[in-house]
């Protein structure tokens, strides 16, 4: 066949194509199951982070009892730490007919608030008792997200953990950074009155060194401060949906 | 014709008097953006050397039926399509790492070293010269990726594959990390400077006024 014609370029270009899109479908379904066990891990191990169960911890933790940190052991656990998981609705009971760990937080916050679940992990270490709930908003170029974890008085923080899909690195992308994160240990998210604050990441801070754990203020990063308001605004929009929870987890405990 | 190549030059002429990035100041971007860190540097420099050596041997044997009008398409196509089956294989199988290269291992696609090869090389030779010339060139991009990367994270971060190797008794005697190794503005120069040095060694490789 004539390799300029046009029949030729058309018929290659089609044969190339297919082989290609079949060898991408094949591949993407046989990696799969290895990418989500993955994404499963990481949720595991990031939520664990925020209440002091960090990679090295349980490493250590794992090396006591003779074995690796891998994934079964990560799962494990998760699942001894772990006790209750719950998916709230917008009053504050629970919908029992939710996984809290599959929900997809991108795609539930897209919803209205009454159709949301609130999905909220509570934790059980040496006797003391954890709060950990995501958290999803908008950096300055896309999607950020986190998870902050409430000590039991559901009013001081015990750590966060924060991810961005794009914010600059340098800059807004310094959220993900430990020192970053450290800031928020100890913070309070209610005033005295108990009167709902959230945490805002200030510029004009006069407490640079964070002494001043009543003050619902951090550090912003210099140079990203829209990535900063987009913390902050996540911290309020997420927060405020578990007030209902809050008040009747406080009725309980009074 | 094809001229006849020895194997041995194929592999060492990209390591140093032709090296994409020093040399033919080819793939800058992603040299500047992941060598933070060794570890994501390696990873990245054996993607592309994946990527680089497959998709020259699969034109190379594509070479003879190509239609000439289409040919940059098709070898996007193949190009993508590898780097496609790098980056899944990476979220599979070294989950922490592809997360660091994020959207970088996608960006191979771009990287001119690619294109440039399959034009340059792999559509006037034979398939197992295109491979060996594949592996050349990745691995002269992953050596200079390699040398920034060991320098950044030394300097900027005192670790070397996340260990620390700068000793305590440093910081206590007031030694600092230099934030600026962690910039990319600080990788250019870094890399600047392999060049000034390669330059200095092999004084054929500047160019003449």
């Amino acid at each position: 066949m004539d390799r300029n014609s046009n029949l030729y370029t058309i018929l290659f270009a089609a044969v190339v194509v297919t082989v290609s899109a079949i060898l991408l479908a094949v591949a993407v379904m046989v990696l799969k199951p290895a990418q989500e066990r993955n994404k499963r891990q990481e949720k595991m191990t990031d939520i664990m982070y925020t209440i002091g169960l960090d990679k090295e911890n349980l490493t250590t933790k794992a090396a006591a009892e003779g074995l690796k940190l891998n994934y079964q052991l990560i799962e494990k656990y998760f699942n001894k730490y772990f006790i209750k998981q719950y998916a709230l609705k917008a009053d504050g009971t629970i919908d029992k007919s939710v996984n809290a760990f599959d929900i997809n937080m991108k795609a539930e916050i897209k919803k209205p608030v009454e159709e949301q679940r609130f999905p909220i992990y509570i934790a059980e270490v040496d006797g003391h008792k954890y709060y950990v709930i995501p958290l999803y908003g908008k950096g300055l170029w896309d999607d950020i997200w986190g998870y902050i974890a409430l000590n039991e008085d559901l009013n001081t923080v015990k750590g966060v953990k924060f991810g961005h899909k794009g914010e600059t690195p340098g800059l807004g992308a310094e959220i993900t950074k430990k020192w970053f994160e450290n800031q928020f240990k100890g913070e309070k998210i209610f005033d005295k009155n108990g009167t709902f604050k959230g945490i805002t990441l200030s510029k004009t801070n006069k407490d640079p060194e964070n002494k001043d754990k009543e003050d619902h203020e951090v550090d912003a990063i210099s140079g990203s401060t829209l990535t900063s308001n987009g913390v902050t605004n996540m911290l309020q929009e997420r927060l405020k949906h578990y007030l209902p929870f809050f008040n009747k987890v406080r009725q309980q405990q009074n | 014709m094809a001229k006849k190549h020895k194997w041995q030059d194929l592999i060492k002429d990209p390591l140093n008097e032709n090296n994409p990035i020093t040399v033919q100041v080819l793939g800058i971007c992603s040299a500047l953006a992941i060598t933070v860190k060794l570890m994501p540097a390696i990873v990245m420099a054996l993607s592309v050397m994946v990527v680089i050596a497959f998709s020259n041997v699969i034109v190379s044997l594509m070479r003879n039926y190509i239609p000439n009008r289409i040919r940059i398409i098709v070898q996007l196509l193949v190009v993508a399509t590898l780097v496609i089956l790098v980056d899944q294989l990476l979220k599979a199988y070294a989950y922490d790492v592809s997360k660091q290269l994020s959207v970088f291992v996608g960006l191979i696609i771009t990287n001119c070293i690619v294109m440039g090869r399959l034009e340059a090389f792999a559509l006037a030779n034979k398939p197992f010269d295109s491979f060996l010339d594949g592996i050349g060139n990745g691995a002269g991009y992953g050596l200079i990726l390699i040398i920034v990367a060991f320098f950044r994270e030394l300097l900027g971060s005192g670790t070397l594959f996340d260990k620390q190797v700068i000793p305590q008794s440093f910081y206590d005697a007031g030694y600092v990390n230099n934030a600026m190794m962690l910039l990319p503005a600080m990788a250019l120069i870094t890399v600047g400077i392999v060049i000034w040095v390669q330059r200095s060694l092999y004084p054929q490789l500047t160019e003449k006024e």
